[in-house]
């Protein structure tokens, strides 16, 4: 590894450059290769990432590159967590598009490129960073969200999102842009000094632009408008993706943003997340109710669980980072394990399940899948002892350490209206009759559906003893605490 | 003196939970067109789980040392953060466990030959729901206690939503989302009382807040939060809506655990949290749980009284009993607490074996209207003979459990407040007039429907079930100390603390 010893930043950001140049490297192989190859092409990508995860586990922390790329345990635990959460979706991926004949090589690769985005983006220590890492991640999860482009629904994702995306990278760029000529600085400490000493409104609106673009990428009420139709036409596997790992990277982000270089205004920016939040605990409670589309569900489910993610940001504590962490890690089994069961269940003339009514009878059926799909429903609602419960166990303590008791409130009594939709999906696996015929579940998505269920609970009871300490961990010394 | 056995406490626990496990096992072992054999090994291996428990906390209460007021049995081992896997049991909390393990063998046994569909995953439900309800009441850590408490909601959803009457949905969903509102607030309250504290175990809690207690106003907000989750769960007038829902469209032993067990979880929260915790905020509100409780015995008798359905009636008299334990628990003294504990423990016996009553007649004619029954005396005199005897204690008949639970917190009340023990006794005899109004429709007078005669007197399993419930409310009724021994010197401890702190 001469070329480390003559790079000496590389070794900080060992596992970004593993992930690029595997990309690199894996497209010219497919691009010989061809669709064929398809299933060789994901278990190299696959491997790429695994070795990535090693990598970020055991490379050096620190900042590298002036300043531009910071890692710390933050950045760790959640590229680690990325990663991990990027091969199962290759793997679910290679097997929906296989079933389709539709096998593409680009998939993993597209894949690949946006965790790498996602990985320069959780670590991110100024705006240029910031923003390549944003606009490779988004640019992928376009291409990913139009995948089935014979399919009029999935190109119909993939422009809204690119559409609106790409307006809300306008926006997210205008405020950096403010930012920087306000604070005279890229990076995020030049910016907290600026803020500190001689702060002034064109940083406060540089600010809030920044947020609007990030609370997008999150899908956070008033910015979720992409989110149902994305959710609802995007093939299966990429919206499990879209649901997860990205998320966590924009909101790893804009909490590195807020608490690196706008710690000082605190009382600035608590109040716009905290709006945003109350927001998105009403539009995902109540927008879900109606809902008849199991996917359209849980775009509702995740713009309120979103909300509950910028509290603890917005408590602004490292608490609030752990339970940021948490959080994420929890909720990520969920929704891939929830999109897996979906995936799992097709009718006997081949079509999909995708209406929630669909769900019917599930429990005589097909037994294991209806109980790993009630334990992940009530994890996702907040039903101790599944693992969604430590997630909001972690958010709202931080909530309340913070003062924030009555937002807290507000987000606890929004989970009893989302208990209501969960409970309309249970309700129909267990006390209904079956309306369609299932046919036999494929067996990565079944395997990875009971295997998220089992972590979800009891696994969540062993995960929980050293998650939260690695966690507690990770987060020492994070942004200008 | 039987050895000691390590580790009881989570024995009890989880012992039920093992069974379901070894059902669900068994299950997925066997063919699929086994289903009546699947049935069958479901029901025995329920009934012996159940049984087992029992023998358990029989041994629990025998090696019980009642003039200790700490606690007994205690397992203590760190999870992670503030919280810890902390069990144990006092004078309090024991008789419930042990009430649970008693009542659920009972539950099975009344439901061998009612269910027919889907049996595995009902007795599944059941013996989670078991465990569920013992961890309530065994856990020492305040998080524990809320993941039994709250997890006890699903299989309870399950038991109504599947195997309830014709408005089960509504009912299921009713039930689940009141009481999810309930107990979300005082999860906010206790992640408060946590990260102020900096500890999650619940002696030590009540300890650190005895010394010091919070402001008067943060109090009264925690008391607020914690009263929500209880006065629903209780039910308490105004919150009891659920409840003759929930009652009418649940199976009979789902009712049986309702009223026996389930309702007994508001009136432990308030004894283990609101009193200990929050003594000024609870000596401030003191006031409005009484109205509410008064509120609650006479109107609710009342409207008893009205009912068609005969399980509404009994649903409806359970809140009105309710009221009385809340008035007994925030009198504050030791009679009040003691009387509460012993309505609770009394109450689920007799509540019990009267839904399992009704059970009797709606596994026969699968109607609960009250019109439709009527002399059935003459045809059924066994059973005429157990609905009177749990009818009297109901009303609270001397001799009976009923009788010592009501007086022991109206003479509670009577140290608090003149008024409420005079207004509370009144709905005494309104329990008297709905009750014996409810014998004399269903049981006396002439056979008018010939329908009724199609069916036998009740048979040997159904007097099986009914005598260890008519031993228990007679033996009670007679000889009340077998419940304050336990309960005297714990209620001690916990009343003179609450005295001491309100400067009484």
């Amino acid at each position: 590894m001469d070329f480390v010893m003559d790079f000496p930043a590389l070794r900080e950001a060992l596992p970004e450059t593993i992930l690029g140049l595997s990309a690199v490297l894996i497209l010219v192989f497919g691009a010989f290769r061809g669709d064929k190859g398809m299933t060789s092409i994901s278990a190299l990508c696959g491997a790429a990432l695994i070795g990535a995860a090693f990598a970020a586990a055991w490379s050096p922390l620190g900042t590298v590159f002036s300043g531009a790329f910071v890692s710390d345990g933050v950045s760790v635990f959640a590229k680690v967590a990325m990663y991990v959460a990027a091969c199962f979706i290759i793997v679910l991926g290679q097997g929906y598009f296989d079933r389709l004949n539709n096998r593409r090589f680009e998939f993993p690769i597209l894949i690949l490129l946006a965790t790498l985005g996602m990985s320069i983006m959780v670590s991110a220590g100024d705006l240029i960073s910031l923003y390549v890492g944003l606009e490779l991640q988004s640019l992928a999860l376009y291409v990913l969200a139009a995948f089935r482009r014979d399919d009029a629904k999935s190109s119909e994702a993939g422009l809204k999102y690119f559409v609106l995306g790409a307006l809300a990278s306008g926006l997210l760029l205008y405020g950096a842009s403010l930012v920087y000529g306000f604070a005279g600085s890229m990076n995020f400490n030049d910016i907290a000094a600026a803020s500190t000493t001689n702060m002034n409104v064109g940083l406060i609106f540089g600010l809030v632009f920044v947020i609007s673009g990030l609370a997008f990428k999150v899908s956070a009420a008033p910015f979720h408008m992409w989110t149902p139709d994305v959710y609802e036409g995007a093939p299966t596997p990429v919206v499990a993706f879209f649901a997860g790992a990205p998320k966590f990277a924009a909101m790893v982000l804009l909490a590195r943003v807020l608490e690196t270089a706008f710690l000082a205004e605190i009382d600035q920016w608590r109040q716009v997340l905290l709006v945003i939040a109350v927001l998105s605990f009403a539009v995902g409670g109540l927008g879900g109710l109606m809902q008849k589309d199991f996917k359209r569900l849980l775009a509702y489910s995740s713009i309120a669980n979103m909300g509950y993610a910028l509290l603890a940001i917005a408590a602004g504590t490292t608490q609030g980072i752990q339970a940021l962490l948490m959080f994420f890690v929890l909720y990520m089994v969920d929704t891939l394990g929830l999109f897996s069961a979906q995936m799992s269940l097709s009718r006997k003339d081949g079509e999909p399940v995708t209406r929630i009514d669909q769900f019917a009878g599930l429990a005589k059926v097909n037994m294991p899948i209806a109980i790993a799909i009630t334990v992940m429903a009530l994890s996702v609602l907040g039903m101790p002892p599944m693992g969604g419960f430590w997630s909001k166990y972690f958010v709202f303590g931080a909530a309340l350490n913070a003062d924030l008791a009555w937002f807290a409130v507000a987000g606890l009594v929004a989970s009893v209206i989302a208990a209501f939709y969960y409970l309309r999906l249970i309700k129909l696996m267990w006390f209904d009759a079956p309306v369609v015929e299932f046919a036999k579940a494929p067996p990565e998505t079944r395997w990875i559906a009971l295997a998220s269920g089992a972590f979800s609970f009891p696994g969540a009871i062993v995960f929980l003893i050293f998650g939260s300490v690695l966690a507690a961990a990770a987060v020492v010394g994070f942004g200008a605490h | 003196m039987l050895p000691a056995i390590p580790n009881l406490l989570s024995i009890i626990t989880f012992a039920p939970l093992f069974g379901a496990a070894v059902i669900m096992i068994l299950r997925a072992l066997s063919r699929r067109d086994d289903e009546a054999v699947i049935a069958r090994n479901a029901k025995w291996i329920s009934l012996w789980t159940t049984l087992v428990t029992l023998a358990l906390s029989v041994v629990m209460l025998l090696q019980f040392k009642g003039s200790d007021a700490g606690y007994q049995f205690v397992e203590r081992y760190t999870w992670f953060g503030p919280i810890s896997y902390h069990m144990g049991v006092d004078g309090i909390s024991i008789l419930f466990v042990a009430l649970t393990a008693f009542l659920m063998p009972l539950c099975i046994a009344a439901s061998w030959t009612s269910i027919s569909q889907r049996v595995t995953e009902y007795m599944v439900a059941f013996l989670l729901l078991e465990t569920l309800v013992i961890g309530v009441f065994t856990s020492l850590d305040i998080f524990l206690f809320y993941i039994f408490f709250e997890g006890g909601l699903v299989p309870m959803f399950l038991i109504i939503g599947i195997w309830g009457g014709k408005d089960r949905v509504y009912a299921a969903y009713k039930f689940f989302l009141y009481t999810l509102l309930g107990s979300v607030l005082m999860l906010a309250a206790m992640l408060y009382m946590v990260n102020k504290l900096g500890t999650a175990d619940i002696p030590e809690m009540t300890r650190l807040l005895t010394e010091a207690p919070f402001p008067v106003d943060v109090q009264g907000f925690l008391w607020f939060a914690f009263f929500a989750s209880f006065a629903v769960k209780m039910p308490m007038w105004p919150v009891h809506t659920w409840l003759p829902d929930a009652h009418v469209q649940a199976p009979t032993a789902g009712s049986v655990m309702l009223a026996g067990i389930l309702l007994k979880l508001g009136g432990y929260g308030f004894i283990r949290f609101n009193l200990p915790m929050f003594a000024q905020a609870s000596e401030m509100f003191a006031p409005l749980v009484m109205a509410l409780s008064v509120i609650a015995v006479v109107y609710t008798s009342l409207v008893a009284f009205r009912q068609t359905d005969i399980k509404k009636l009994i649903a409806y008299s359970s809140v009105a009993h309710m009221g009385f334990v809340t008035m007994g628990i925030f009198a504050g003294n030791q009679l009040g607490v003691e009387g509460a504990i012993f309505q609770m423990i009394s109450h689920g016996l007799i509540s019990g074996a009267l839904f399992l009553c009704v059970g009797v007649v709606y596994d026969r004619w699968h109607t609960r209207e009250i019109a439709f029954y009527g002399g059935l005396t003459k045809l059924m005199p066994h059973f005429a003979f157990i609905f009177l005897l749990f009818t009297m204690a109901n009303v609270g008949l001397p001799g009976t459990s009923g009788f010592i639970g009501e007086i022991t917190t109206m003479t509670g009340a009577y140290d608090w407040g003149t008024w409420v023990a005079l207004v509370s006794a009144s709905g005494v005899i309104f329990s008297a007039v709905y009750a014996l109004n409810l014998y004399k429709r269903v049981m006396f007078g002439v056979v008018t429907n010939d329908e009724l005669k199609k069916y036998p007197d009740v048979d040997a399993r159904e007097i099986a079930i009914f005598t260890p419930l008519i031993i228990g409310t007679l033996v009670l009724g007679i000889y009340p100390a077998f419940v304050f021994d336990f309960t005297t010197a714990s209620v001690d401890g916990l009343v003179k603390a609450y005295q001491a702190a309100i400067g009484g």
